[in-house]
């Protein structure tokens, strides 16, 4: 137990000198980093502009509300499109992610030192690129439009799915799988017989939960022209319509709510 | 309930369906084929500009094999401190204001009132898309870092919050009890009986923000918030691919790194 | 029938889980290998199946070489042995019936059984044996519905649709309750009688495999040092295989108080 000596008298403390430096040392450096990153920031902000700030949401407040109700009728194309690009796109991602990951987990991959680092490649690089630099890419090589939202979504959503099934195939019970190879199955059926019935719970749940987060990031491929109603966000904000953007965020909303209703229920009864 | 053998062998076996309601499977299935055609048919395939676009596709990927760091490196390194900037501020302010907002949606600890303001935050901040936060509030406070340390630090109170709050919820009631019991005060009791508890998985969550600020934070500057998307976005406009291949690569290693780091962490504090 | 020779094993991380084990067994004897955890009993039956690869030695089945082969001619070797195991390892998803076809896996081609369409041959005869160990009731229950002793019936079941040639039973009892043990026990044996099977079963359990079979073999640190049978296991015996204890007892001999047509 760490003790210290003071006036002859033993008194107890919670952590000696040198735990007790280093969380010291660690609050300091967090402190100063912060710091040091809100100059930065402070530096890089027109200070003067922000004194506007009140106003400027006032303003924003009072032009947005009431609604523009009217303009619902031109949405419903884009609520479709942006739905298809959700679900699509989730679909098409699933089919690509699920050989990846059995490529990537260890127990099922075909060669540890050339197929699975380069699985786990294409994990790291599909999910560390936000799925609006995805769009920003594709629109430039395909065209705007939905295709390119779809296949945006895809994309980042492999490695997503990808990482987490994998993580999924590498915790199975591998007795299971070691009963089907000893029956004298082929590896293809140790592969449905032992392995799929084991994951079908995770993969279920994957699917749901990605699809419930893409049709968030589906709402804003439009900005940068992949189809849904982030086009009509976006030409609504180019136009300072702000009755329109309020009705758009509120549609927004609602299928965000939605989406998170639909994908609960459906997990609830899966699992 | 006894099954006779000889009555069923011979007969041949099906496995049980998982909707057991053939009228409903059948409806679902019918539902589905019905929406995928609608769904596919309304994506308008342009073959002629996705022909067009084949070659900026192949040269995105010839991007790579052969990176451009140095004609735009002032840009980028300028992006990417903004970010990284914006990433550390954002995720230690968010932590800080998460904290107070966690212990107030945790139905076991927080009153009632409490609660219910704390997870309307939490349900405000989860349900607002990053980008389009952004946009509204660099209409107010004008383009800059400024509204993307602010857009992140409200993304990271609701998922922060929210899944500590978890935590808190499903923790072990009978140490807090303990310390109850010794007639604390109520942050003695916060301190003493919950913390502990929870502290692993604050700093579990916390990295892993730290993670998910950076990627977002990549994103931010094409509406104007700041960071290395407004290098990329100019990178974009002008097809230059291979600097836009160095600005990827750069978002693909830190994010490599991050995530090795915060494992590495994780491992320690468990 | 089943011939070992010079049969070792030894791991990566230099363990000898298996050293030099020469065993003759043949057809249709039911042999207990005993031992203490670590022995190396059931790295000896994964050897005899290839699910673990021998270091040196051969396996023969029926005259056949096992070890050293591949792909097609091992899944049809491994077919004529079927297995039971510990933690039953059922496919726990899939239901009593699939986990009893799936025994047929080695006979059916891929498509079929993707589609789970088994030959009518088949699906009757597990009908038959689901019968037979109990659970024709349960036949389309989802495994993990069932009790270990339940679960430990549709295994055996799964292992006789292969109409294998051998059993290789890796501690059939170690996670069931007593009376479940005894009833399981004597289920493999009379099954074993019934179709002229022979069985390796690993077992820790002295009494219970002194009830019910007629060969004991007993292996220590991965070698063989006892093998007759099960009324020359004195304490002696069982102190040169597990160390000193006091054998009086617990080789005491079980009540037999049950009926096997227990619901358990």
């Amino acid at each position: 137990m760490p003790m210290i000596e003071k006036n002859g008298q033993k008194i107890w403390q919670v952590r000696d000198r040198k735990a007790q430096f280093i969380r010291w040392a660690m609050w300091f450096f967090g402190t100063v980093a912060f710091l040091m990153a809100w100059k930065v920031i402070s530096d890089g902000t027109e200070w003067y502009y922000v004194q506007t700030a009140p106003q400027a949401a006032n303003d924003i407040i009072t032009r947005a509300w009431p609604p523009k109700w009217g303009y619902i009728n031109k949405l419903w194309g884009p609520i479709w499109d942006t739905v298809n690009i959700a679900t699509i796109g989730t679909i098409v991602s699933l089919m690509l992610a699920v050989p990846i990951a059995f490529m990537a987990a260890r127990n099922t991959t075909p060669s540890m030192l050339f197929v699975r680092p380069l699985a786990l490649l294409v994990i790291v690089a599909s999910r560390s690129v936000n799925s609006l630099i995805w769009a920003l890419l594709l629109v430039s090589i395909v065209g705007p439009g939905v295709l390119a939202g779809v296949v945006a979504i895809s994309i980042r959503s492999i490695g997503f799915c990808a990482k987490l099934l994998y993580e999924a195939i590498e915790e199975i019970n591998e007795t299971q799988v070691e009963a089907i190879t000893a029956t004298g199955a082929r590896p293809w059926q140790v592969m449905v017989y032992g392995i799929v019935p084991q994951i079908m719970p995770s993969f279920a749940g994957i699917a749901v939960f990605r699809w419930d987060i893409n049709i968030r990031e589906s709402t804003v491929l439009g900005l940068v022209g992949a189809g849904g109603i982030g086009l009509q966000l976006n030409s609504s904000l180019n136009i300072l319509s702000w009755s329109q953007v309020s009705l758009i965020l509120m549609v927004i909303l609602f299928a965000v709510v939605i989406s998170e209703w639909v994908s609960a229920k459906v997990r609830g009864a899966i699992i | 309930m006894s099954t006779d053998l000889d009555a069923i062998v011979g007969k041949p076996w099906k496995k049980p369906s998982f909707i057991k309601n053939p009228a409903l499977r059948w409806g679902l299935v019918i539902l589905a084929v019905v929406y995928f055609y609608f769904a596919f048919t309304t994506i308008d395939v342009n073959w002629a500009r996705i022909y067009r676009g084949l070659d900026r596709g192949w040269q995105f990927i010839l991007g790579f094999a052969n990176p451009d760091f140095t004609s735009r490196w002032s840009d980028i390194y300028a992006g990417f401190m903004e970010s990284v900037v914006m990433t550390v501020a954002s995720t230690v302010a968010g932590i800080a204001i998460s904290i107070p907002i966690a212990l107030g949606a945790a139905r076991n600890i927080a009153p009632l009132p409490v609660y219910m303001v704390c997870r309307f935050i939490v349900s405000i901040s989860r349900a607002l898309n990053e980008i389009i936060v952004a946009i509204i509030l660099v209409k107010i406070f004008g383009f800059g870092p400024l509204a993307g340390f602010l857009t992140l630090s409200f993304a990271t109170i609701g998922f922060l919050s929210k899944l500590l709050a978890e935590e808190i919820e499903s923790m072990n009631m009978v140490a807090p009890e303990a310390i109850q019991s010794t007639g604390s005060s109520w942050a003695q009791w916060i301190n003493f009986g919950v913390q502990p508890q929870v502290m692993p998985r604050l700093i579990g969550l916390s990295m892993y923000r730290l993670d998910i600020n950076f990627r977002e934070s990549a994103v931010l500057g094409l509406v104007g918030a700041g960071g290395i998307g407004a290098t990329l976005n100019t990178a974009f406009d002008r097809y230059e691919f291979d600097s836009v291949a160095a600005i990827l690569l750069i978002i693909i290693v830190t994010v490599m790194s991050l995530e090795y780091l915060s494992g590495v962490i994780r491992e320690r504090i468990k | 029938m089943l011939e070992l020779k010079q049969l070792t094993k030894t791991y990566k991380t230099g363990d000898q889980a298996l050293k030099a084990v020469d065993l003759t067994m043949p057809a249709g004897q039911v042999l207990a290998l005993i031992g203490p955890s670590g022995a190396g009993k059931s790295t000896l039956i994964r050897c005899v199946n290839q699910l673990v690869r021998p270091t040196s030695g051969q396996v023969f089945l029926a005259g056949d070489e096992v070890t050293g082969l591949k792909g097609n001619a091992l899944r049809r070797v491994r077919r004529r042995m079927g297995m039971i195991f510990q933690e039953y390892a059922l496919v726990e998803r899939l239901t009593v019936m699939e986990n009893v076809l799936s025994g047929r896996l080695g006979y059916v081609g891929f498509w079929r059984s993707l589609f789970r369409k088994f030959p009518q041959k088949d699906v009757d005869e597990a009908y038959r044996l689901l019968d037979r160990v109990g659970l024709l009731h349960m036949a389309d229950k989802r495994a993990d519905e069932l009790s270990g002793g339940q679960r430990q019936r549709v295994g055996i079941a799964r292992a006789l649709i292969q109409d294998p040639a051998l059993l290789l039973v890796d501690e059939p009892t170690a996670s069931l309750d007593p009376k479940t043990s005894r009833q399981i026990m004597r289920l493999i044996v009379e099954l074993c009688k019934e179709r002229g099977l022979a069985a390796i079963i690993n077992i820790h359990d002295v009494a219970l495999a002194q009830m019910f079979v007629e060969r004991v073999v007993g292996l220590k640190m991965g070698a063989m040092v006892f093998d007759g049978g099960p009324d020359d296991l004195v304490p002696d015996v069982l102190t040169e295989v597990y160390g000193e204890e006091d054998w009086e007892a617990t080789i005491e001999k079980v009540d037999d108080d049950d009926d096997a047509d227990g619901d358990a």
